[in-house]
């Protein structure tokens, strides 16, 4: 005991936690409020705002594996080479030398179930009737968020670059080439022709702009690498931090009036 | 197809740990009822249930691969002979209805616990078969049994509340989670369980990763195209709608409108009733509209297009080898062909030879007149007619252009079930079909 007594009135501890340990009242509120991860949260709430039974914990479960796909996907990233030469040996070896290879099946199903839980989520606020004044705008900014979660997926879905990889981006981009008007196959791309020549071209059109290429190919691959690593997690964690400050902003977890 | 020992023996393992789990938690649940409720004869029945399903765990484990329990051959042929995409949105549909209509029984725990049981059973006795177990045991499609079991439960637990809160508000008691209003602190009550949400969610994410590889296919080969080719299983609901519409429609503005109509929302919802608690009753229309777009447009599209849809996207019973040499017989019409030639019995009305760009256009848009005819109507006429009559209370609460958005929305999204319908009653292929601007609906 006397050790971790020293170690708690030590001033290295001190300087990290400004307070004695949440063990009374007092403690228990300061913590919330010094404590820059905790201080997301109120310092106390309704009873039944924290009912499992109510919450069902997946908009905290979403996020959490948010982080447990930033963490493998950062440690994956050391590893794997998003090359026509490479992306698929790198898998290979993932799955059958490397130690911790597991990382990729971690990242995997934390994908899956990230979207899974997504939905239950935004199934959840709709069921309370949470997306009512005054959270509409949080409702509006968890679409965006859904859509970015799905994206993440899909974009992360190619990297493999095995056969299940390219058909499934290439199922799924075939899409673009069907919008109106800025797809080479879409209704009216035919207005956008100047003077004889056609603008909205397979070289031009929408799907081209996702991909970077007539098919799906190493510019795809890298396309979705950037994506998938860097852009869209950024707009996520920025839309993150929106939604939960949101959250408290708007009084907290829903509850009736 | 039932033959092959190794398929067996390689499922007989799962299916042994399968039915033991389905024993232990059965065998809990009795020792609970008996303990806790007093409920003996409940008690009793699953007690047996536990034992029984003990049973199947040894004879799956009991090294013949005969004996794995299986659904009789008979049933699962009768399935697959009986399954098509009309049975199937049918029976869904139906079921679910049926959930809806009854779900103050449905809600009682020891119904739920049931059907929870039942499912499992049948999920069970199907994975025996080779054709099934090959389609869900694919590791991509693995989390949409997950998914189909977590939101069935989740309905329950939601139902469940609101069923309480609604009769309470028909007595005009507060509802139970304004009941339930003392505050605590966060620390430790809110700390703790997510701690223990976390540690649990990384568990079971864990053993998911140890026990299903991630799928790692053959290397990519733009040459050699799979059959089927799909997409990632949350984008197949859209891939299903293609059977149905073209892509710019299916792929690019449905989804967008999705998209659009789940922003808008919360600012055509102008309902403040049923705001931070569970009620079905006073929130009745956003509630089916919702769930109708969740599970009937959504969900059950994903089921059908992951494990219905096969080779050349033909549908395949549950129980039916994914053949690629299946024939169906494709005869839809276009609205056009059905009215100008079957209907009217003369050719459909074309353009004479050199013509300049607006006589073509102006052939088109006679040939195509019954279909734009038919749009028309929908989509501009209906609105101000439900506007005065089954809307009437809705326009004049939310003004006109909410209430124009609010209406289109759901005009748009009925197209599909509508579109559905169309095609398997009078094989219609598109309503509109104009392919010298790539635009057919």
């Amino acid at each position: 005991m006397a050790i971790g007594e020293t170690i708690r009135n030590s001033q290295i501890w001190k300087s990290i936690f400004r307070h004695p340990m949440p063990l009374d009242r007092r403690n228990r509120i300061v913590v919330m409020l010094t404590n820059f991860f905790l201080h997301l949260h109120p310092v106390s709430i309704k009873k039944q705002g924290i009912a499992l039974s109510f919450t069902w914990c997946m908009g905290g479960v979403t996020f959490f594996l948010f982080l447990v796909e930033t963490v493998t996907g950062v440690l994956l990233m050391f590893y794997y080479r998003p090359t026509l030469e490479w992306a698929y040996n790198d898998i290979l070896a993932l799955r059958d030398v490397t130690s911790l290879g597991i990382l990729r099946e971690l990242h995997r199903w934390g994908a899956h179930a990230m979207v899974i839980t997504t939905w239950l989520h935004m199934y959840r606020v709709f069921l309370t009737g949470s997306y009512k004044p005054p959270r509409e705008f949080n409702w509006v900014i968890g679409v965006i968020l859904l859509l970015l979660t799905l994206l993440l997926s899909f974009t992360g879905y190619l990297l493999p670059w095995d056969q299940l990889a390219i058909w499934a981006i290439t199922v799924g981009s075939n899409m673009a080439r069907a919008t109106p008007i800025l797809g080479y196959e879409g209704p009216g791309q035919q207005l956008l022709t100047i003077g004889g020549i056609d603008m909205i071209t397979d070289g031009s059109d929408a799907r081209f702009g996702l991909l970077g290429a007539r098919f799906v190919g190493e510019e795809t691959l890298n396309r979705f690498y950037v994506l998938h690593c860097i852009a869209i997690p950024l707009a996520v964690a920025l839309l993150l931090a929106i939604h939960f400050w949101r959250v408290r902003k708007d009084g907290g977890i829903s509850g009736p009036l | 197809m039932h033959s092959n020992g190794f398929f067996l023996s390689d499922v007989a393992g799962f299916l042994g740990g399968y039915y033991t789990v389905l024993a232990v938690m059965n065998g809990v649940a009795a020792l609970l009822m008996w303990r806790r409720q007093s409920r003996t004869v409940w008690a009793a029945v699953w007690a047996a249930y536990a034992g029984a399903m003990m049973i199947l765990a040894s004879l799956a484990l009991s090294g013949s691969a005969s004996m794995v329990p299986v659904l009789p051959l008979a049933i699962r042929n009768l399935v697959n002979d009986l399954s098509g995409p009309v049975l199937y949105t049918l029976g869904t549909t139906a079921f679910l209805v049926l959930l809806f209509v009854f779900r103050k029984f449905f809600v009682q725990p020891m119904v739920a616990w049931s059907i929870f049981n039942i499912s499992l059973l049948l999920l069970g006795l199907s994975m025996a078969d080779e054709n099934f177990a090959a389609i869900v045991m694919k590791p991509d499609n693995v989390p949409i049994v997950g998914l189909v079991f977590l939101l069935a439960f989740f309905t329950w637990v939601a139902t469940k509340q609101a069923v309480v809160n609604d009769e309470r508000i028909r007595q005009g008691l507060p509802v139970m989670e304004k009941v339930n209003d003392e505050k605590v602190l966060v620390w430790p009550d809110l700390v703790y369980t997510e701690l223990i949400c976390m540690v649990g969610v990384a568990a079971l994410l864990l053993v998911w990763a140890i026990f299903l590889p991630a799928p790692l296919e053959e290397p990519a080969s733009s040459v050699k195209t799979p059959n089927p080719s799909k997409a990632p299983w949350y984008f197949l609901g859209l891939q299903e709608m293609l059977v149905y519409f073209d892509p710019w429609y299916a792929g690019v503005v449905l989804p967008s409108l999705v998209v659009f109509g789940l922003m808008a929302m919360p600012y055509l919802d102008f309902n403040k009733k049923g705001n931070g608690y569970y009620s079905i009753e006073e929130r009745k229309f956003s509630y089916l509209v919702w769930q109708f777009g969740f599970f009937e447009l959504w969900i059950t599209l994903i089921i059908l297009g992951t494990f219905l849809r096969g080779p050349n996207w033909n549908f395949f019973g549950p129980f039916e080898f994914w053949t690629p040499y299946k024939v169906e017989v494709l005869n839809n019409v276009d609205l056009p062909q059905m009215f100008w030639v079957q209907w009217l019995n003369q050719p459909l009305p074309r353009a004479p030879q050199g013509a300049g760009l607006l006589t073509q256009i102006g052939f088109i848009l006679l040939r195509e007149a019954p279909g734009l005819l038919v749009m028309g109507a929908y989509l501009v006429l209906l609105p101000p007619l439900m506007a005065i009559t089954i809307f009437r209370g809705f326009f004049a609460k939310m003004g006109f252009i909410r209430y124009m958005i609010m209406s289109n929305l759901m005009l748009l999204m009925l197209t599909l079930p509508l579109k559905m319908v169309l095609r398997w009653t009078l094989n219609l292929k598109y309503i509109i079909s104009i392919p010298e601007f790539s635009l057919n609906f």
